[in-house]
């Protein structure tokens, strides 16, 4: 169970470059819950996944995962929570290492590495069974360097890496938006599978409205570091992409309302 | 001959050197310019140890020791204390001018009395070729110390090569690359990138004060000036090691640098006899890395203007 208390995240604060990057948000999510992040660009909804996930610390609030506090716990501890795949395919894995060395490191995902050999016997052959789950035909490759695969590639095997020992929360950061509709849909099937075969508790940013809509149990919208509307239960399984379109266009219109009557304040006051 | 054999056997000997600035330069990208302190610092304490009459063997594992912990303080300033790089290098370097100063009270220690690794490589000869008096190879004259010396340092540099190349393979190896290729990635895997930076870095320097010491054994002396162009010389050896195997297979890359510092070695040595002047060497060296580091470059910058893809790897 991952629990978001009144956290709060401002970049560069007391400077013109001030950003509310987060707003007192609270989220809560279950075991086996599948939460799907949309908003504007600049809303915080990666911002919020990287506080989960650890790669800065929050300025206020709490975050609780599996009953851990992990608040002020660094990136690489909660790793051992926490499995993650980036938004650039080229994130997620060694370039100059091999597919088996990169699955290699994911086995040992936030467990003390020593002076064993990365890839024993065991570890090789469960490897390959688990490489020929992903029907690219990289199990007969698993000596090449992972540069050498297309972004939906290394995209899909980050996806392995991150789901390789079942993480307690999973975090997707917009995953496909670096591919192409192909890889993108690919990616995106591996990704159903994996979290219905695990049950794994997910959060996903995305902006694909299309994704939102069949992806996940639940839909929060975020806007200027609040979370502005949250669909879940029966609300979220009669919502449609156009509605949530509808719902991005109401944002801006206000936000353009708000121009301009500040622009009409300033005229009459100033 | 001998002179053949003393380029073979520095060659061999500062193969180690290029391992730990292959380590610090292609594991972490991180040009790591302790390197000219560990050298001397490696050769300062397994010196004073060695006129104590301390064990040659366990002179080189102090050695080892002492590049460690050289490499540590570079890597903490460079990681805790968020230290440029190549500053955090020049301060350790810096400051280990006067501790080698004060390790071996002065500037110069003759090794000739003292039993030392040369000590033992030459009864390793004499046991091996069954006699003491000179050898006779291919018509040449050869030394009992100078044969036993090359059969030792190729032994160590071996063995070094082999467990460096062994360590990459397992777990802790393994991360301790993916720090260098891609740092988020293995941090989002649950390791503290911090931790695996000064870890190499001690070992990189390990190997390299490794180096140092055993070089002070083999030309008799420690000197404190001795560390000086030393990193650029384990750069030399990396580029040509990495241009003559041609890949970046580890395994490859990593013989090929100890191929790479020996036959930089044994270039230097025959335009040292051509009659290259001394003093120019460290300018002939650093004109020679230059040209490597940019050479690719403009290369591949000519075959784009002929409409090829690049194909080398950036420096």
């Amino acid at each position: 169970m991952l629990e978001i208390t009144n956290i709060s995240k401002t970049f560069h604060p007391g400077s013109v470059n001030e950003v509310f990057a987060l707003q007192n948000v609270s989220v809560t999510l279950n075991d086996g819950d599948f939460l799907i992040i949309i908003g504007t660009n600049g809303s915080g909804k990666s911002t919020l996944l990287n506080a989960v996930a650890g790669s800065f610390i929050t300025d206020s609030g709490k975050i609780s995962l599996s009953g851990h506090d992990i608040t002020k716990w660094p990136e690489h501890k909660r790793a051992s929570l926490i499995g993650r795949v980036f938004q650039n395919p080229f994130s997620g894995t060694a370039p100059t290492m091999t597919i088996a060395e990169n699955l290699s490191l994911a086995a040992k995902r936030g467990k003390p590495r020593g002076f064993n050999w990365a890839l024993d016997k065991q570890l090789q052959s469960e490897l390959r069974d688990r490489i020929r789950t992903l029907n690219m035909g990289l199990e007969d490759r698993l000596g090449n360097a992972i540069g050498s695969l297309s972004g939906g590639q290394r995209q899909a095997l980050t996806l392995l890496m991150a789901s390789w020992l079942k993480p307690d929360l999973l975090l997707l950061d917009e995953h496909t938006a670096a591919l192409d509709p192909k890889s993108a849909d690919q990616v995106i099937r591996l990704t159903k599978e994996i979290i219905e075969r695990d049950r794994l508790t997910t959060l996903m940013v995305t902006h694909s409205m299309q994704q939102a809509v069949h992806l996940g149990n639940r839909i929060i919208m975020m806007h200027k570091g609040q979370i502005i509307h949250d669909y879940k239960g029966a609300t979220r399984q009669g919502v449609r992409s156009e509605d949530l379109l509808h719902r991005f266009e109401e944002v801006r219109r206000r936000e353009q309302v708000d121009v301009r009557v500040a622009e009409l304040l300033q005229r009459m006051y100033v | 001959m001998s002179l053949f054999l003393g380029a073979l056997t520095i060659g061999l000997i500062l193969s180690l050197l290029a391992l730990g600035v292959y380590m610090s330069f292609r594991v972490f990208k991180f040009p790591d310019i302790t390197a000219e302190g560990s050298v001397t610092f490696g050769a300062a304490v397994s010196a004073v140890l060695l006129v104590q009459g301390m064990d040659p063997g366990i002179s080189l594992l102090a050695a080892f020791a002492a590049g460690a912990v050289a490499g540590a303080v570079t890597g903490i300033l460079h990681t805790k204390c968020k230290i440029n790089e190549l500053l955090a290098g020049i301060l350790v370097m810096t400051a280990l001018y006067s501790v080698n100063l004060h390790v071996m009270g002065k500037s110069n220690i003759p090794l000739v009395d003292a039993k030392s690794t040369s000590t033992v490589a030459e009864k390793i000869g004499a046991r091996i070729f069954g006699q003491t008096t000179d050898l006779n190879w291919f018509g040449w004259e050869v030394s009992i110390r100078d044969a036993g010396m090359l059969i030792s340092m190729f032994a160590v540099v071996a063995a070094a090569a082999l467990i460096l190349l062994m360590f990459f393979q397992t777990n802790l190896g393994t991360a301790i690359r993916a720090t260098g290729d891609n740092p988020q990635m293995i941090r989002a895997l649950g390791v503290d990138v911090d931790i695996m930076m000064i870890l190499g870095l001690a070992i990189s320097n390990g190997l390299i004060a490794l180096a140092g010491a055993l070089l002070a054994q083999y030309q008799g002396f420690a000197d404190v000036q001795m560390g000086i162009g030393m990193m650029v010389w384990g750069l030399a050896s990396v580029i040509i090691g990495e241009a003559l195997v041609g890949s970046n297979k580890q395994g490859l890359v990593v013989t090929g640098t100890v191929i790479g510092s020996v036959l930089f070695r044994l270039l230097v040595a025959i335009a040292l006899r051509w009659g290259l002047n001394p003093n120019d060497l460290k300018l002939i060296t650093a004109l020679f890395v230059f040209a490597a580091l940019v050479g690719p470059t403009i290369g591949r910058s000519f075959m784009n203007k002929r409409g090829n893809q690049p194909s080398g790897r950036t420096v």
